[in-house]
Order: C-alpha cells, then structure tokens, then sequence
C-alpha cells in the first residue's frame, strides 16, 4: 500500500504540524511501511471475540479530582492558572 | 410597485438548526469532575486525567447524562434505537486536549421526533432529524486582542467534558423568527424535563444553515423538494448563543443572500461567524471538511442499549400539555393560563397556591402581582420560589380580609420583595392591619363633624362630597379601614 506526499502534506495540516521537504518524503516512506504492517493483519486468521460489553456507567457523583497546580504540572507554560499556547485561528 | 422591484425574484430563506444544549448533571459525561462552576471560580480547577486528555485516562460514561438524553429522546417523540455508539471526532484545537471529541455519529441516542410551536398565532411542527450526546469542549481567551489580532491564546478545562446534546432540525424553518420562536419552544421543554437551565452562561449555542431558493419551489404544505436543496449554496453560520441573536443573525444571513441573489451574484457554500456585537455575519476561513475529521469508533467506551429505558424513565408533564390543564381544571383564560405555565418553577408555584385558595385569586395574585413585580424588579420566580410559605401567608391575610387588597399590593408585596421582609412584619411596621369597628366609627363622626361644608354639599346632592369625606377617614385610619365598609356607614349617618 502506498501514500503520496501530498496525503501526508493533508494529514500534517490537520494535525498543524509544518514539514520540511525532506520530512515529507521521509514519512511518506513511513507512512507506507506502516500501512503494510497493519496488512499483515489481514493474512490472521480469525479468533473468537470478547463477549460483547454494553451500558457500562458510572453514576452522576462528584470524585475528587486534580488541584490547578496538579494540572498545570505538565504545561511547558502557564500565566494565572491558564494552560497558555499559541494564537489559533 | 416600482419597475425594480416587479422583475425580483420572489425569494424565501431555508434555515436549519443545530442546537448544542449543556445537560443539567451533576459531573461531567466521561469523568467525574462537577459541572457546576463556583461564583468566580480559578481556571483548571475542575480537571481531572480524563478531561485532560492525559494518556492512558479511560473515560466511564454518566448515567445521569444518558438519562437526561432519553428525557429529551421522550419529549421529542424520537425513537431510542436498540443500540448506540459513540465515535472520535478528531481536529487539532487547543480547547480539545485529546485532539478529538467524543461525539456520536452514525448511530445517535434519539433519532427522529418533532416539534410544536407557535409563530405570529399559527402553530408549526418542525421536524427533529437526530439529538446526539457529546462532551463540550474547553474555553479559549484570546489574551491582547480578539481571535484575530490576539497574541496568545489562555485555556481553562473547567467546562471540557460537560455534557452536551446536539438537536438537528430539518430544514424546515422559513424565517428567522420561526428559528427563534422553536429555540424558545424547545429550551420550554427541555427546563420543564429539568435537565436545562436557560440562565447558565453558555448553555446554550446554536448553529445555522440558511439558504435560499425561488419561492415557487415551496410546494402547499410548506416542502422543497431535496434537489433544490442541494442545489442552492448555503452559509453555515456559528457563534450564536441566544434566542434573540439567532432571530438577528439569521434575519441579516437572508438579507445578505438576498441582496446577493437579486444583483445577479453566487451565494458562496462556507462557514460564517456571528459577530454579536457589529450585527453582522463574517466569513471564517475554511475549516476542515467532513472527511477530514476522520470520524471512527470510539473503542473505549461499549456501545448502550438502553431503548428499554424510554418506557422506565418518567418525564413530567410538558409545557403545551399542562397550559390545556390549566385552562380546564382552574377555569383560567388562555392568557393566565399562558402565563402561569411559562416556566415549570412558575407552574409548579402557582398550583401550590391554587390548592389552597380560589384559583381565580390564585391566579391573580400569582400572574398578575408577583410576576408584574418581579419583573418590574428583574427578577424572575427561582428568586422566590424558597418564599411560598410567605406569599401564601400574604394571599391568607387578604383573603380573609385582615389587610387590604390595595395594602397588600401596593406596600406588602413591595417591601417583601424589595426588604426580604415577612408579610407579618410590613403588616405590623406599616401598621396595616384592618382597624376595629369602633375605631373606624369614631373616624366617620369626626369626619361628619369636622366638615360641615362637605355635608351641607352631600345633602345638596353634590356627587364628589362622599367621596371626600371617605378620604378623610382613611386617611385618619391611616389607610387600614375598608373603603367599602366606610362608605357604608358615612351613608346610614348622613341619611339617618
Ligand atoms: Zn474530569
């Protein structure tokens, strides 16, 4: 299976990641390897499958979660409590 | 009709909505952080690894939620499928920190249904196509500037995660006050299921397709044939958060596609942005396409069967129902009756003072004084409804003639809304309480004996001189005798 360089220039766009030429054909590769990995799945043969799940809930009660400061944690930036990032449009 | 305006086409706007509502629960649909936000509360304080999107998080669905959607599934007539799913809808947005939603897509909780309302006296039906489950997303400051000019953006995931349901209509609305007079029909309902609450900043956002076709291609029952649908290009426009700025925001979209059509121009198919505070809709850049938000099966969350569920769940009595009730058990006019069932709080007020005096006085004192004064106060009945035991007190007091109605409107009521006070307490402040007989005849004799001139006059059959004199008792009774009863009495002591 093969993908051309310009569903990877599409994907990378909706993903807002910028490629450079090189990049683009360096996963255009990739992206064709792993498709052709994925393949191989097909040649399995088939197995009983897990016994349907259905309705698994919870109820509607209040659980502790993280504080501001646990959740800011990870960000590399913050400013008054916010996750910052950049402009979006 | 001028030459111009002879050879335009006659034109007539095609307008679909899609509501997004936030369901009243408790927690969040996937997690189970609060979805009730404190007076002034922090940013990302009401987070936990699920709305964060962290890795490895599982979200658990909220029987609440799926609860309140079958609620809205009965309300709308629709029918709750044996199975649904939920799948991924996935874009890069920062107010999405999983880098998709969970939504549903080809199989939503409620499928089909109508609608019922009212527009300038006609009743229409509009069609439901689908109500879907989703979470809501997170909130984005633009920080120094609007979306355009800012140069940085803040998040806050205090709202990811709430629950929304999504209501697509038909395209079945002609006008822009149709699309606003269903918005207030369905948001009617959806308080009266209690699962919604119109005062909550945000919980409600609408988006709209509006197109325009030639006026000929609507047939007699109101349809347009799907090919001319599809034909005619159509804006989709976003941003709108309120009955009125939907009724505004679609009157401009026509206006704009009209002036458009009839100068000879193309209509461009995209996506526009309701500018609120310019009036206007504006031209957003092209997003994603349907494709591209690569919609799959949402693999950790099973599919619900809960169809079942639609005969178990009790929804209470709707809006259009309990109005016809009310008209037939209280005896009430279609415009009392209109207005105590305005809203469920108001409705469910007004029957537990209706049980306990005529429903005719109920419903005056209900309709006609509290509402007029809350609304002349901006208030609404939720600020109140913890008071019934006091306004029924104060119906008790006039009912049983221990206050005037004029006291009771016009200085009881007030100072209750306006002091918090009890109605004992402006009854015994303002010295209201109806003065004994003995009390209000000394008054007529001083009155008799103070005004000579006025008896001499009512003698004379001057017609203002009664009416003179019982203004003199009040007055020296401070306001608290019954008029009716003075007047009597000035009566037999003139005539006898
Ligand atoms: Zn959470």
């Amino acid at each position: 299976m093969t993908v051309d360089d310009d569903e990877v220039r599409h994907v990378a766009q909706l993903a807002r990641i910028d490629l450079d030429e090189e990049e683009v054909d360096r996963f255009t590769e990739q992206f064709g390897d792993i498709l052709g990995y994925f393949q191989a799945l097909d040649d399995v043969p088939a197995v009983e499958p897990d016994p349907d799940l259905a309705n698994v809930m919870r109820a509607d009660e209040v659980d502790e979660g993280l504080t501001q400061r646990e959740a800011l944690r990870n960000a590399p930036e913050t400013e008054d409590g916010y996750f910052k990032g950049p402009t979006v449009s | 009709m001028t030459a111009q305006t002879a050879e335009q086409r006659d034109l007539t706007a095609v307008i679909g909505l899609e509501v997004h509502v936030q369901l009243e629960t408790e927690t969040k649909i996937f997690c189970g952080c609060s979805t009730q936000p404190d007076d002034d509360e922090e940013p990302n304080t009401r987070t936990c690894p699920v709305c964060l999107g962290l890795p490895g998080a599982l979200p658990v669905l909220n029987e609440g939620a799926v609860e309140a959607a079958v609620k809205v599934g009965k309300a709308l007539g629709s029918e709750i499928p044996e199975e649904t799913r939920f799948h991924r809808k996935n874009y890069y947005y920062p107010d999405l920190p999983k880098n998709f939603q969970i939504t549903q897509y080809d199989a939503p909780i409620c499928d089909s249904g109508e609608i019922e309302f009212g527009v300038d006296g006609d009743r229409r039906t509009v069609e439901i196509e689908r109500a879907h489950l989703e979470e809501d997303p997170g909130s984005l400051s633009h920080a120094g500037g609007s979306i355009d000019t800012a140069e940085y953006t803040l998040i806050d995931y205090n709202r990811a995660g709430t629950p929304l349901m999504e209501i697509v209509t038909a395209p079945d609305f002609r006008s822009a006050a149709e699309a606003r007079a269903f918005l207030a029909k369905l948001t009617e309902v959806l308080e009266y299921l209690g699962v919604f609450d119109v005062t909550r900043n945000g919980s409600l956002r609408v988006d709209a397709n509006l197109s325009i076709v030639d006026a000929a291609e609507v047939d007699e029952g109101g349809g347009i044939d799907e090919e001319t649908l599809e034909s005619a290009n159509r804006t989709e426009v976003k941003n709108i958060s309120s009955h009125k700025g939907a009724e505004k925001a679609l009157a401009y979209e026509e206006t704009r596609q009209k002036n458009a059509i009839q100068r000879g121009r193309e209509v461009e198919q995209e996506t526009r942005h309701w500018d609120e505070s310019r009036g206007i809709t504006v031209s957003m850049r092209s997003k994603e396409e349907e494709k591209d938000y690569r919609y799959f099966r949402e693999a950790d969350l099973p599919p619900l069967r809960v169809s079942g569920w639609k005969e178990e769940i009790e929804i209470p009595e709707l809006p259009d129902a309990r109005r016809e009730r009310f008209r037939e058990e209280y005896g009430l006019d279609a415009e009392s009756a209109s207005k105590l069932t305005s809203t469920k709080q108001v409705a469910d007020f007004y029957e537990r003072i209706a049980e306990k005096f005529d429903s005719g006085l109920a419903a005056t004192w209900v309709a006609d004084n509290l509402l007029g004064e809350l609304h002349y106060r901006d208030m609404a009945i939720t600020d109140v409804t913890d008071r019934l035991g006091e306004f029924t007190r104060l119906v008790e007091l006039v009912d049983t003639g221990e206050i005037t109605v004029k006291n009771a409107e016009e200085v009881v009521l007030r100072r209750m809304l306006d002091d918090r006070l009890d109605p004992e307490t402006v009854v015994e402040s303002e010295g209201l309480g109806k003065t004994d007989d003995d009390a209000v005849a000394a008054a007529v004799s001083d009155a008799i004996e103070e005004n000579p001139d006025a008896v001499e006059d009512y003698h004379a059959g001057e017609d203002g001189a009664l009416n003179f004199l019982v203004g003199q008792v009040m007055a020296e009774t401070g306001g608290s005798a019954d008029p009716g009863t003075v007047n009597e009495l000035l009566r037999e002591r003139l005539e006898g």
